[in-house]
């Protein structure tokens, strides 16, 4: 197994009650990829996810980050290892404006999980503006920042969540399905903003439906279907697979 | 220290300075213009502007407040009877002791959030309440309240000069605090200015910015990278300070202190000054503080004598009973005119006194074309 193995997430097992929801999950997502997870409803994709960041402990196996088990440890902790989770349904600070929403995550970047330094706080304040609205321009919203975040529309809050994961310049970018609910215009700005971010080290796991999102960013694709792992291999490859079409076909017709 | 702090900030805070010191003039017309009610109307604005930096930034309702300005009191009433009549070891003391107990309560309490972190520090406040009516009476004098007595030893003060006659009163070396004099206003008034200050810096530093976040949605700061604990925890020690503070200064105006402070009321009184007022405002607080002492202390001395002067301009069969169903509202029934207003604000101004006046405010501004897409809502923060 090539070594430069990002995310190791090794024999995972996890039901609820008698649902299997992922069983025998092994799998890796290598540096500076982007790695697409894909599958029919209910194939235990969010649930992977779930687990990835801490918010679902497995029942057996464990997940690697960086050659450190990050199963078990405090959601804020496997944040600040550098894993970074965009949800599906935008999940922001309502009541903030667009670029304090952005300058909170950029703040826990720079200050850590606690460090209450008040004087250090505001000497760095600038630099955290300057970078929260270089992301906020980034996905175009830089000339709404002093809006409520509560006011903007369902696209526009999961494009200023990508912000809020951006500047945090993570390791490791899971995004939960990020153009669901889009139109097709926003969904390929958000190919395209994606693709810039490609060359900058960062790994992206995606979880997508979205067949055209999948092919025109992912490097590898993974297919899961009723909790377990049917297809890996680069996208083309996974696209012939006759287990996958029926996964898909058979599953959803 | 002093960057940070915009044009607007700062005007604010001159402003309020102003109005504070200014609080003899202002309030000679409506009849408050009286050290006593000034100083109880400053100490409740330092009270209620802690309580905000929790409830008004992070959400979290504690109902246990009064717990701390009970310590508060207590430090500050034995730092009279042992050390000295000097107000700033009181206060000192006052402050370490508060912080101290709000550390611990704010550490059990703050594992839970919501109803239960409300119901935990209610729990709290009344625990401290009845055992300082009962286990505690050496520590508290139980229901006669800690006072000042002649054979005290305030060993600082015996260094420099001999036992006078009579019991001494609180000073600031050559000033009087107690007695109700200007001294004793204008002491609180510092404090409240002081205190205002701190409440504007902690509004607009980043730390003010992360208690509104986990506000606004707790769960997404934990998966920013956030431990939010520690970060309420000190919200609650420096709202718990505020009303350690606030205690110390009631001690130091009137040095006694009695177990009734500590009483569930007084932890609710705080929370209708700040949601009267306007919570998550930096100045509402003071201002809900101030409207329900006004009301307590001059409603509640209104009597029918009073009513039937006012009316007395009417015929009889109309005065009488006019009267005679008024008169529910003011002297001992003043609680029911506190309640029927609070039941309005909350209905029609859940913004309180402050969204009210934005409300007048924005009644004057829209008339100028083109302004409208600015001024709804654009602010987080209220424009004070």
């Amino acid at each position: 197994m090539p070594s430069n193995a990002v995310l190791h997430v090794a024999d995972v097992h996890k039901s609820f009650g008698g649902l299997r929801a992922l069983s025998d999950i092994d799998l890796q997502v290598m540096e500076g990829t982007t790695h697409a997870i894909i599958g029919p409803n209910g194939a235990g994709k969010s649930t992977l996810l779930n687990v990835c960041i801490g918010r679902l402990a497995p029942d057996t196996g464990a997940v690697v980050f960086d050659g450190e088990v990050i199963t078990g440890k405090q959601p804020y902790e496997i944040n600040q290892m550098g894993i970074v989770r965009v949800f599906q349904t935008p999940e922001i600070f309502p009541d903030l404006t667009l670029l304090q929403n952005v300058m909170v995550p950029a703040f826990a970047k720079h200050d850590g999980a606690f460090k209450l330094n008040p004087m250090q706080a505001m000497a760095k304040r600038t630099e955290i503006i300057d970078d929260a609205m270089h992301c906020l321009n980034d996905v175009g919203l830089a000339h709404q920042k002093d809006a409520v975040a509560a006011s903007l529309s369902r696209g526009d809050k999961r494009r200023l969540e990508l912000a809020m994961g951006l500047v945090q310049n993570p390791r490791l970018l899971l995004l939960d399905e990020p153009t669901a609910g889009m139109s097709r215009h926003d969904t390929n700005s958000t190919i395209d903003l994606l693709k810039k971010f490609k060359g900058r080290g960062m790994t992206k796991v995606i979880i997508e439906h979205d067949m055209h999102v999948v092919f025109s960013l992912a490097d590898r694709v993974t297919v899961l279907a009723q909790g377990r792992i049917i297809a890996d291999g680069p996208p083309d490859q996974v696209r012939g697979n006759p287990k996958v079409q029926e996964a898909y076909l058979g599953g959803t017709h | 220290m002093f960057a940070g702090l915009s044009r607007n900030d700062w005007f604010l805070f001159l402003a309020f300075t102003a109005v504070i010191l200014l609080m003899p003039i202002i309030l000679q017309p409506i009849g408050a213009a009286y050290p006593a009610l000034m100083q109880k109307m400053c100490i409740f604005g330092l009270f209620a502007i802690g309580f905000n930096i929790l409830f008004g930034l992070t959400g979290y309702l504690s109902f246990g407040h009064a717990a701390f300005v009970g310590v508060g009191s207590y430090a500050a009433v034995w730092s009279f009877k042992l050390l000295t009549m000097n107000i700033v070891p009181a206060l000192m003391l006052a402050v370490f002791f508060t912080a101290i107990f709000a550390l611990v309560i704010g550490y059990v309490s703050l594992r839970r959030s919501g109803i239960y972190f409300s119901i935990l520090t209610l729990a709290f406040a009344q625990m401290s309440y009845n055992l300082a009516y009962s286990v505690l009476t050496p520590l508290t004098n139980g229901e006669t309240g800690l006072q000042l007595s002649l054979n005290d030893p305030r060993v600082i003060d015996r260094l420099f000069d001999g036992a006078g006659p009579g019991l001494p009163r609180v000073n600031f070396f050559d000033l009087y605090i107690s007695g109700g004099g200007y001294a004793g206003f204008y002491t609180c008034a510092l404090a409240l200015i002081a205190g205002f200050f701190i409440s504007i810096r902690i509004f607009r530093s980043p730390f003010g910015m992360m208690l509104r976040a986990i506000k606004s949605n707790q769960n997404r700061m934990r998966y920013t990278g956030f431990n939010t604990r520690p970060y309420l925890l000190a919200a609650f020690v420096i709202s718990g300070v505020y009303a350690g503070l606030a205690g110390g200064l009631m001690a130091a105006t009137d040095p006694l202190a009695g177990a009734e402070r500590m009483q569930w009321t007084a932890s609710g009184e705080v929370v209708l000054m700040t949601i009267l007022g306007g919570v998550g405002t930096l100045v509402g607080p003071v201002i809900g503080a101030a409207v329900i002492k006004y009301f307590e202390n001059i409603f509640s001395s209104f009597g029918d004598a009073t009513l039937h002067d006012v009316f007395g301009f009417l015929p009889d069969a109309i005065e009488d009973p006019l009267v005679a169903f008024l008169s529910l509202f003011v002297g001992d029934g003043w609680h029911l005119t506190l309640g029927v207003v609070f039941m309005l604000i909350v209905i029609f101004l859940p913004g309180g006194i402050m969204e009210g006046l934005r409300r007048i405010w924005n009644l004057f501004n829209r008339r100028r074309p083109g302004d409208r897409e600015a001024t709804p809502a654009a602010q987080p923060q209220p424009a004070e």
